[in-house]
């Protein structure tokens, strides 16, 4: 059993390394991070080019790099940026920013999720079942940055017919905000809204899909006719040994919902500038900046296969047929 | 059985069902009428399509939202038909109660079956949560299962499938109704298993003093319990009787048709059976007339425009035929099918050696990890010769699928030897293999699952031959031939399985499997998933076909009275072991292992005189998991002459493994420290 | 839920040319299908917007006279009007003529992707499930490893290599990130299907391998296949134009519906002509894609929820 469990996080931290390894040789690649310094005008002098190539070991081969990098990130250092700020000084912050984002988001995603899911499996066909499946197709087919940004200036409409500034829609707190520790939390309030909805509604959206068809299957099955024939009503049935036995199939959604998720997260957190790791990563990706991307990878990598653990580990609590 | 006069518990008039589908309105129950005294059970026996669990659905009103009910139900002179969901639920689960088919999934995964019975007790009575408990435990103690208070607490996953259709049952007698539907309770379960639940439900019987409606295809089954029988076809009643009427004096041609089409255990061997052709009809568009005119041996004119009514021809039995006031003409010739000839036993086509197939056990989804090893197939050892039938008989579990598919594999096995046509099969090389496997052919169970659902027939037939290179031309000639030689129309090479009946489909299989012109043909179960009435037109082609071409089958069967019918040889099959193999007659009727003569006495026989006065010995407990084999004798733990032995005989049986050895007939063997021979039939 | 034979009369063809009632018989399944799928209102109406976009984007360009790259000197920031029907941008391009170049891009590049990415898919999925083993260790480990980081950041990193190539290289690149999870769900269905009776049946009779996953195993999931085909166009239209609204995609002066998204988006509430057309067919195109794909899954997989679930008859 530790064997197994010593696989099993062995290759977690294979796959990380791959991941990240992968995201560092490709970014090594594609990059070229004295182009800026180049394109100078006036152009700098040689020395200053060459220092700079010194600087990030761009002589030296990618995996050799790497291995550099990596040893550093063992010992809590991420490198540095193109500018010489540490990254590791910076990392604390934006990584909060983010979970705050996707913990959020994920509650209520799954949470509203589950209910709309039931709800209209419940009352299949009908009129609100129709409004739940059109509301998450519309949502499903609409890009998260369309939904950022007309939920922005939804907020920016609000704003106007409220006469006051009702919702923010940048960043995460008003800057140089002064005030009692309530009035502070209704601040991080009024700005967590739209974002948290950005967020959350494709999360919804998806998991009232599953849900509902989940609830479908179980709505013919054979236990809920026994119950039936017990003598429970059909709604008692329907809560008591149907919505229990439905939740089981979420769990491995969960795993699944966390990749659209961080996607998701990256655009939010641009559009409502907040500065997470996805804002870091695009960034990073334009400033040319292999260890940004390298570091928001791996934090990106430990996140997916933390909740693919996560989500094995509800599908046991809530299954006993594969608990250990 | 029954001559109450009183007022009938349940009884049902006029009842229609139809449901829409992708073809049309599908009328599943057309007008069927029936009662249910106090005590009495009634038997509902019918093939699938036929209606009989739509209609007993409809009296609990769990039918889905979109079938369309009329008639009149009525329970204790109450009309149940419109009530609303809450005032059924009153009645449902405490004076009407309810025995599904399948066990598996009957019960909800995620609770434990102790609460679960609870329920049943919670949402009629104000007992507290604790009483409800410790009911149900006494309810499943009732039910026969072995320490119950400890298996309260387990979920439906851990429990066998006999296991959980006594938690049903359990459930079902909790509230002492007036009304117990059985529907296919049994149906899904082995043999030995069927016989301990039946005998559950004759105790629930007993205790609550219900009604009985059991629902069933198997008119053996209702022979040892019903006191009344109705047949079903295509959504009516087509005959109804007191059990003995029904099976000794039948008067629809269909009831006849039946009764003669079922493989019996009481028959010698090799009797042929007279199935009844063609198909039961669709219910999107019947005509008018008898529906079973079109496959009815009797039918006249009058038959083809006008549907009969259930008219009495006697006191007691009702028939639905135009013809059943006639005196009952003689029983239909057998045609078509010869008496076969003893087979001369000759040449050794498929030997058996000491064959091993071992699986390891894996556990968890978080911490997957081999737990144990399932000894699917441990050591068995047989020989099949040319144009003999040697039947593999055993329950679910028992490793004969397993031990089939190692031998189709055609690859050296973990351990011992299979010989096929006298070349050992470790010892191919890729072209020899591929030419062994045109004497070796397969057909499965499933007719269903064994036809590629995507290809036209003539291309399931034509997939052997191109495998081996035959030329295109050569196809094309042989294919309608092929189809002919089962029974089939060349014409209906182009289209898809699905166009096909379930017995068709397994003629398809059989001919596919007979394209090579193999030497030996394996059959998995090849009749189980086929009604009655088509089963036996396979079983006679089989047989038809053996002759014909001098085959050699290997059988493989849990119903021993279909092997009886085909075999000339058989072997019982307990936990991955051969533990008796002898000549049909000398196993049937002298078997010498005590889990062979627990097997055959737990067939029912469709014939009540006999039910009624047969010895049954019930096996007690659940088949052990191949995982976790009893030392010594692997059988003892369920077996009665163990269980008689003194402590020091018993010792032999939990140390020794027994071996197969030859006690008397020529080749009758069975692995039995105190083996004796004792009729059961 | 398919009628059998009852009526043994019926057809005649000579057994010699199984070609004609290879055709009645494809007939009888594609005819369920349809009466299906044509159930569903909604996917229908999904399919009709498909086509429209489809004639829109690729006719409407000549009913204008101006090209996606013209600019129109006498007309900044115009609003619609007959002669700029979908108005001008701030550098007087004709908002039309860059809306359908955008539709253009989006219909062929999610096409593209997902017929390349479900056959990448199909191969990777059937060879891991029917050979198992190392094979399927190994393939699998990569479909891991590439489910670890989400396509959109792989492709974001690479940008800078197509940056000034063509947009073919950008379908390559999602095509290459898009196929994970259908391979997944195809391995899953190939170890269901190669214990299935007629590919066993197969196997005994001798028959190899690749033939075996190319007429049984293939075929019996095409259903599923197509499904997630659809389902991949949507993704991959939204991935493009996620990449495409950074910047990391479709690159100027060549426009999609992302490009003409993020420029419009700052502007949007005074110009909303530069965003609201481009949005609007953006989410008309994903919205009917994945319609469509919701209707195809009842009428092609009677056993998904929605279809004829329930089991009438006894």
């Amino acid at each position: 059993m530790t064997g197994f469990l010593a696989r099993r996080l062995a290759n977690y931290v294979l796959l990380c390394l791959a991941a990240t390894f992968l995201a560092f040789a490709l970014g090594s690649l594609t990059f070229s991070p004295l182009g800026q310094l180049q394109g100078r005008n006036p152009a700098p002098p040689a020395s200053v080019i060459a220092a700079k190539r010194a600087e990030l070991h761009l002589d030296e081969p990618i995996p050799a790099r790497f291995v550099a990098w990596m040893g550093g990130v063992v010992h809590g250092d991420f490198g540095s940026t193109i500018t010489g700020q540490p990254i590791t000084d910076e990392l604390g912050a934006r990584a909060g920013v983010s979970l705050r984002l996707f913990a959020l988001g994920t509650v209520l995603g799954i949470a509203v999720g589950v209910l709309v899911g039931v709800a209209s499996a419940i009352r299949q066909y009908k009129a609100s079942d129709y409004a739940a499946t059109l509301f998450s197709f519309l949502v499903l087919s609409t890009p998260v940055f369309l939904i950022g940004t007309l939920l922005k200036f939804g907020g920016l409409r609000l704003n106007e017919a409220a006469g006051s500034t009702v919702l923010y829609y940048t960043g995460e707190f008003s800057p140089g905000f002064q005030g009692g520790w309530w009035a502070a939390l209704a601040d991080r309030l009024s700005h967590l809204v739209l974002p948290t909805l950005a967020i959350a509604l494709s999360q919804i959206a998806l998991y009232s899909r599953y849900q509902r068809s989940a609830m479908l299957d179980v709505l013919g099955s054979d236990f809920l006719r026994t119950a039936q024939a017990k003598g429970l009503t059909r709604r008692r049935a329907l809560f008591k040994h149907g919505l229990r036995t439905a939740l089981i199939p979420m769990a491995t959604l969960f795993a699944f919902g966390f990749g659209l998720l961080i996607t998701g997260g990256v655009f939010t957190e641009r559009i409502f500038g907040w500065y997470g790791m996805g804002d870091w990563f695009i960034y990073g990706v334009q400033q040319n900046d292999t260890n940004i991307v390298a570091t928001v990878t791996l934090f990106v990598a430990v996140l997916v296969l933390f909740s693919g653990w996560l989500s094995d580990v509800l599908y046991a609590a809530l299954d006993p047929r594969i608990r250990l | 059985m029954t001559d109450h006069v009183t007022e009938p518990v349940l009884s049902v008039d006029d009842l229609t069902v139809s449901f829409p589908s992708e073809q049309g309105r599908v009328t599943a129950v057309r007008g069927l009428s029936y009662r249910v005294s106090p005590g009495e059970v009634l038997g509902i026996v019918g093939e699938s399509g036929s209606g009989k669990s739509v209609s007993s659905m409809a009296v609990m009103g769990l039918l889905p939202p979109q079938a369309k009910v009329t008639g009149s139900i009525r329970f204790q002179g109450r009309e149940l038909l419109g009530r609303s969901d809450v005032e059924l639920s009153q009645i449902r689960g405490r004076r009407i109660s309810m025995i599904f088919q399948d066990p598996l999934s009957a019960l909800t995964p995620v609770y434990t079956v102790g609460d679960q019975v609870a329920e049943a007790l919670l949402v009629h009575g104000a007992q507290s949560r604790q009483a409800a408990s410790a009911r149900a435990v006494e309810l499943l103690d009732l039910v026969g299962i072995p320490g119950a208070a400890r298996r309260a607490k387990s979920f439906p996953h851990e429990f066998s499938g006999g296991m959980r259709q006594r938690v049903v049952i359990a459930m079902a007698i909790a509230n002492d109704p007036d009304l117990i539907i059985a529907d296919e309770p049994t149906t899904a379960l082995d043999v030995t298993v069927q016989a301990q639940v039946l005998a559950v439900l004759a105790t629930a019987r007993e205790v609550t003093g219900a009604g009985i409606v059991l629902i069933t295809h198997d008119l053996g089954v209702v022979a040892g319990l019903a006191d009344r029988v109705q047949v079903m076809y295509a959504g009516r009643t087509v005959e109804t009787a007191p059990v003995d009427e029904i099976f000794y004096h039948p008067r629809m041609p269909y009831t006849r048709g039946l009764l003669a089409s079922i493989p019996r255990l009481d028959t010698g061997p090799r009797q042929p059976l007279i199935p009844i052709e063609g198909q039961p009809p669709s219910l999107v568009s019947l005509g008018p007339g008898c529906p079973f005119a079109p496959r009815c041996l009797l039918v006249i004119d009058h038959c083809l425009t006008t549907e009969p009514d259930l008219a009495p021809v006697s006191d007691t039995q009702r028939s639905a035929c135009h013809r059943s006031g006639e005196a009952a003409p003689p029983a239909p010739l057998v045609s078509g099918v010869e008496c076969y000839n003893t087979v001369s036993h000759s040449r050794v086509v498929l030997r058996v050696e000491h064959l091993v197939r071992h699986y390891p056990v894996r556990k968890g989804a978080i911490l997957r990890r081999q737990v144990g090893t399932v000894r699917a197939v441990d050591d068995i050892s047989f020989e099949l010769r040319e144009q003999e039938t040697l039947g593999l008989v055993g329950e679910s579990g028992c490793g004969k699928t397993s031990a089939l598919m190692e031998i189709l594999n055609l690859a050296a096995p973990a351990h011992g030897r299979i010989e096929v046509l006298g070349t050992d099969v470790s010892a191919l090389d890729r072209r020899r293999r591929m030419q062994l496997r045109r004497d070796l052919q397969v057909v499965f169970q499933d007719p269903i699952a064994s036809l590629d659902p995507r290809l036209p027939v003539f291309d399931v037939l034509a997939e052997p031959l191109r495998a081996h290179g035959v030329a295109t031309t050569e196809i094309r000639r042989q294919v309608p031939e092929l189809l002919r030689m089962v029974g089939l129309r060349p014409e209906h090479a182009g289209r898809y399985p699905a166009e096909f009946s379930g017995g068709q489909r397994q003629r398809i299989g059989i001919a596919r499997a007979l394209a090579l012109e193999p030497k030996v043909l394996v059959l998995d179960e090849p009749v189980s998933a086929l009604d009655v009435s088509i089963q036996a037109g396979v079983l006679n082609l089989l047989s038809e076909l053996q002759t014909r071409l001098g085959l050699a089958l290997l059988f493989v069967a849990h119903d021993l009275a279909v092997v009886r019918h085909i075999a000339d040889r058989v072997a019982v099959m307990y936990l991955g072991k051969i533990v008796e193999i002898g000549p049909i007659n000398a196993v049937y009727t002298g078997p010498q292992h005590p889990y062979t003569q627990a097997l055959l006495s737990a067939i029912p026989i469709p014939d009540p005189a006999k039910e009624r006065a047969r010895e049954r010995i019930l096996l007690t407990g659940d088949l052990p998991s191949p995982a976790d084999v009893p030392s010594g004798c692997r059988f003892r733990t369920r077996c009665l002459r163990y269980a008689a032995l003194t402590p020091g005989l018993q010792s032999r049986c939990e140390q020794e493994e027994p071996a197969r050895e030859q006690r008397g007939e020529d080749g009758h063997e069975s692995a039995c420290h105190y083996a004796t021979a004792h009729a059961v039939l | 839920m398919s009628a059998s034979i009852t009526d043994p009369h019926s057809t005649a063809a000579s057994p010699g040319s199984p070609a004609q009632p290879l055709i009645e018989g494809r007939s009888g399944r594609g005819r369920l299908v349809l009466r299906r799928f044509l159930r569903h209102r909604l996917s229908v109406i999904g399919l009709v917007c498909i086509v429209a976009l489809y004639a829109l984007a690729f006719l409407g360009p000549l009913f204008t006279p101006w090209g996606y790259a013209e600019q129109d000197p006498t007309a900044y920031l115009s609003p619609p009007s007959a002669q700029h029907w979908f108005g001008t941008s701030q550098i007087g391009e004709d908002v039309f003529a860059q809306t359908l170049r955008g539709l253009q891009k989006s219909l062929t590049i999610g096409l593209l992707v997902g017929i390349i990415s479900t056959t990448i898919a199909a191969v990777v999925g059937t060879a891991a499930g029917y050979f198992g083993g190392w094979v399927d260790r190994a393939l699998m480990w990569v479909v891991d490893l590439l489910l670890v980081i989400p396509a959109f950041l792989i492709i974001a990193i690479l940008s800078p290599a197509f940056r000034g190539k063509t947009w073919l290289i950008l379908v390559v690149l999602l095509a290459a990130f898009s196929w994970m999870i259908t391979a997944r769900i195809v391995r899953g269905l190939t170890l269901s299907l190669r214990e299935r009776e007629f590919v066993l049946a197969a196997r005994f009779t001798g028959v190899p391998p690749w033939r075996i996953i190319v007429r049984h195993i293939l075929p019996n999931m095409a259903s599923i296949l197509i499904i997630d085909a659809t389902i991949t166009v949507g993704t991959a239209i939204l991935t493009e134009t996620g990449l495409s609204f950074f910047g990391f995609g479709v690159q100027p002066p060549d426009v999609s519906l992302g490009t003409l998204i993020a420029n419009g988006t700052n502007s949007a509430l005074t110009f909303p002509w530069l965003f609201l057309f481009s949005g609007g067919l953006l989410v008309l195109t994903v919205l009917s894609v994945n319609s469509v794909g919701d209707g195809l899954r009842d009428a092609l997989d009677p056993t998904s929820a929605r279809g004829s679930r329930r089991r009438s008859g006894d």
